[in-house]
């Protein structure tokens, strides 16, 4: 079993911009756990961790808020904690459970 | 709390779940873990199976690892596949490669969520051979060489450490490049017919540097199922993984007649949680049994808590030191530092007999010849009576 995400890491490179819209990817699933959450990917077949309880709420909002402050927001993370969960959600992004969600067309 | 301490007082599901399929088997590997040979007549039914299939998609346990025996002598193993993929339990299997015909392979190829274990003991069919049976090193090799044309990339090899096979932990890393493949090498346990052989096959003090060494050269190319945590206290860098026996925490076994064990080495009745055909299933069984819940609670050191290592080998495999006639609060059979050695000498000597494997599912019941390199044992060849694995394909 590989603990394949480091969710400190940076996400520069994959166009990261946390007043854009984003989603949990559609192969992750997340299985919730006292201490936060599985996440497991059915593509790349990776398990990895959200390590909070609060980054899972986060993770959930990204799809109803149309950027990810307000996912911050509704998931209630103090202010002074969001340059965290920021990183984290970079590194989860550069690891593929989370993406960006402009070009999925949805339906109402 | 940090996240394996989480993993110490366990989770909701297990991460890891084995489940063997069937007892039955074409090898008779000298140093099986489950014992396996024949079918046992009160192996679960193909509805029973797809219950316990509907009750790890509920319970999210994303894969389950499948072996036996050999799963894939069950006449319903693909049906089974398939009805695991369909509901969202993805599947790994371990097979020694005698159903992985071409055709087969290209139908695995094009299934997604579908992995692929083969087992191999050598790095030649010498070495293989003397533990997995004559032939067995080119079935495996035909299986490999099927998947590969196929377009099955990233199937893993699998290895169990062998006193004789640690020599070739290059040749295996050549022979998983040339498929395409990932090399994965799991330490052998004293588990089942292992017992048996465990004093011959166990690798030696130096062996256990070279794996460890070897490991940390290989990095994370070189998948372990996490099984070497007790090498870590010959160094300062830890082996790539989770540092903790995860019996019963994140790693649980189901047998092929739904019997839950701690782990997939612990068949035995002292690690017996339940059976998935009890009220509530599998899933009570994770998160009710008695023996889970006492496997949850911190672990003393017992013995080793004055040890300088204890704190990176914790205490090492529990199914080894149980299977040794070792106390499981002390040291490992193989502790790298040398400490299991006055006890181990106590065992049969006064200090009370090894436990023995109690569910032996062994075709033969004659104890084997040793393990002789090159001289593969003579097996009594399978008969197509209802015992055997290959009767009624």
């Amino acid at each position: 079993m590989a603990c394949a995400v480091s969710t400190e890491r940076a996400g520069a490179e994959t166009g990261w911009d946390p007043r854009r819209p984003y989603r949990l990817s559609p192969t992750v699933s997340l299985r919730p756990e006292p201490f936060g959450a599985l996440v497991y990917d059915f593509t790349t077949r990776r398990l990895s961790f959200l390590k909070t309880l609060a980054l899972v709420r986060v993770v959930k909002e990204l799809a109803a808020n149309p950027d990810v402050y307000g996912a911050l927001a509704a998931a209630e993370v103090p202010a002074a904690e969001n340059q965290r969960y920021l990183d984290a959600l970079a590194g989860l992004l550069s690891a593929g459970t989370i993406q960006p969600r402009e070009n999925v067309r949805e339906w109402a | 709390m940090k996240l394996v301490e989480h993993f110490h007082t366990g989770l909701d599901a297990p991460i890891c779940l084995t489940w063997e399929l069937t007892y039955a088997c074409n090898l008779a590997c000298e140093h099986c873990l489950s014992s396996s040979g024949r079918r046992d007549p009160r192996e679960l039914s193909t509805a029973e199976c797809k219950a316990v299939i509907d009750e790890l998609q509920r319970m999210q346990v994303f894969y389950v690892n499948i072996g036996g025996g050999e799963p894939t002598v069950r006449p319903d193993f693909w049906e089974l596949l398939d009805y695991a993929i369909d509901h969202q339990v993805g599947v790994k299997f371990s097979t020694n490669g005698v159903r992985i015909t071409p055709d087969r392979a290209t139908q695995l190829a094009a299934t997604d969520y579908v992995d692929i274990q083969i087992s191999l003991d050598g790095a030649t069919a010498e070495v293989n051979d003397a533990v997995r049976g004559p032939g067995s090193f080119d079935m495996a090799w035909r299986a490999m060489e099927n998947l590969a044309e196929a377009g099955f990339t990233g199937f893993k090899i699998s290895v169990v450490m062998t006193r004789h096979n640690v020599s070739q932990l290059d040749e295996f890393k050549a022979i998983a490049d040339r498929f395409n493949a990932q090399l994965r090498i799991t330490r052998l346990r004293p588990s089942g017919r292992g017992a048996d052989v465990w004093d011959e096959l166990h690798p030696t003090h130096e062996q256990q540097l070279r794996i460890y060494e070897w490991l940390l050269d290989n990095g994370e190319q070189v998948l372990t199922g996490d099984s070497f945590f007790h090498l870590n206290a010959l160094g300062s860098t830890p082996l790539p993984g989770l540092n903790l026996c995860g019996a019963g925490r994140v790693v649980c076994l189901i047998d092929p007649i739904g019997d839950v064990y701690a782990c997939p080495f612990a068949i035995h009745d002292e690690f017996l949680a339940g059976n998935v055909r009890d009220s509530g299933g599998f899933k009570s069984v994770w998160r009710s049994s008695e023996l889970f819940a006492r496997l949850r609670q911190p672990q003393t050191g017992g013995a080793c808590s004055s040890c300088s290592a204890y704190d990176s080998c914790q205490g090492g495999c529990m199914a080894a030191k149980f299977f040794t006639g070792l106390p499981l609060d002390g040291p490992d059979p193989e502790c790298v530092k040398g400490n299991a050695e006055s006890a181990l000498a106590l065992v049969g000597a006064g200090g009370g007999q090894p436990p023995k494997p109690d569910k032996d599912h062994s075709r033969t019941g004659a104890r084997r010849a040793p393990v002789s390199l090159g001289l593969p044992t003579v097996r009594v060849p399978d008969r197509p009576c209802d015992t055997s694995p290959l009767a009624g394909r």
